[in-house]
């Protein structure tokens, strides 16, 4: 009678754990599909809150953003690529920063996955990064986004009403900036 | 027999949720790290306590130099940072991590020692993918895990504890963290302890 009860369990047991294994594995967002639904708090500092247009003292969502595209940077403190890649990704920030057209279209925040507010602070200091860094220190939306690997870059297309479409999802460094921006432009109708 | 069942049982609920634990891969190791899964999370027992005299060692560096602890005497602060093995998941993030902090070491006059029990030529190719460290990276190979054992923390698997020691200028331990393996250590509360020590 044990042996049968403790088999029954056993069978339940390895049934829940493989569904729930399988609901667990959420992956990376695709061209084209909405982006998970996740909030970040409104930054303190004034010139990123200007920057991206929101306000108050709460969360936002990235379709509040006030532009029509917005690129998405997972990165980690701990990550040498995400290091290496710092100074470019800066570099982009700034080609898009000094064309006129693109400059309130396009805005680029960072994720920093698993990374505590002091982590992302000191990757923000050590980098000059000019962008807005959020920490996500449990690992909250980098689970939500599929646990990518970093760096992993995603561009959200905002339409009207905030509506919301990912244009672009890769893993690794953005290698032709010319070639990205000419594809954030087409895939996000800002042609 | 009872027991054993129950064992096992409790082995099979926690075996699916482990596997959902989050962590992140740099794209600079690629699909090179071994994921061992969830360890035990501490397999040993410290034979050094705060406030005592740190053991003294000499290991052979990634430099190709010798390294020893009494060198640092009424010189630095030392940081010591084991990390069970190369390739493995958050091993691989952590010194990447310390190596962008240098700046926070130099304030408080301290030193980062990093130990593995991994050989030389293992490091030598694993930290290759880290970028260029700025701090001494030292192997606790052979004898195989001779300092690690000497401070208690060397696992009944071979490989070291995930732990971290802070030692003053006089030599003596100011604090022992014997992380959990299967988590990376906080930076806050180790500068903590670092500024603890410029008071």
């Amino acid at each position: 009678m044990g042996r049968k009860i403790f088999c029954l369990m056993f069978g339940v047991v390895v049934f829940f754990g493989w569904a729930v294994s399988g609901w667990a594995k959420v992956l990376p967002p695709k061209p084209n599909a909405p982006l998970p639904d996740f909030q970040l708090p409104v930054p303190d500092n004034p010139a990123y809150r200007q920057y991206l247009g929101v306000d108050g003292d709460g969360l936002f969502r990235i379709p509040q953003i006030k532009a029509r595209a917005v690129i998405i940077e997972i990165f980690s403190m701990y990550c040498p690529f995400c290091q290496r890649e710092a100074p470019r990704v800066n570099k982009l920030y700034e080609k898009i920063a000094s064309d006129t057209d693109l400059k309130s279209r396009i805005k680029m925040i960072g994720i920093g996955a698993g990374n505590s507010p002091f982590e992302v602070d000191i990757f923000q200091k050590k980098y000059r990064v000019p962008f807005p860094l959020f920490p996500d220190k449990d690992f909250l939306i980098h689970k939500c986004l599929g646990e990518t690997r970093t760096p992993y870059f995603i561009v959200v297309a905002i339409g009207p009403g905030s509506s919301q479409k990912v244009i672009y999802s890769r893993l690794g460094g953005i290698f032709d900036f010319d070639d990205f921006l000419r594809t954030i432009r087409s895939r996000a109708g800002m042609e | 027999m009872k027991l054993r069942g129950w064992y096992m049982l409790a082995c099979i609920l926690v075996f699916p949720f482990s596997s959902a634990l989050a962590q992140t891969h740099s794209q600079a190791y690629r699909n090179n790290i071994y994921d061992p899964g969830m360890l035990k999370p501490r397999d040993s027992r410290l034979k050094v306590k705060v406030g005592e005299k740190a053991p003294n060692f000499t290991l052979p560096s990634l430099s190709g130099q010798k390294v020893s602890l009494r060198e640092f005497l009424g010189r630095k602060n030392v940081v010591i940072s084991f990390v069970p093995a190369a390739w493995t998941p958050v091993c691989s993030d952590q010194w990447p991590g310390y190596n962008i902090v240098k700046d926070i070491f130099d304030l408080h006059d301290a030193i980062l020692l990093g130990i593995t029990v991994d050989n030389i030529p293992t490091l030598f190719a694993w930290t290759n993918q880290m970028g260029k460290l700025w701090f001494p990276v030292l192997s606790d190979f052979w004898p195989h895990g001779k300092v690690a054992n000497e401070y208690g923390i060397l696992r009944s698997d071979g490989v070291a504890e995930r732990a971290l020691f802070l030692i003053d200028k006089k030599g003596i331990i100011r604090y022992i963290d014997v992380h959990d393996i299967n988590k990376r250590p906080s930076l806050e509360v180790l500068v903590r302890e670092l500024q603890k020590l410029s008071k």
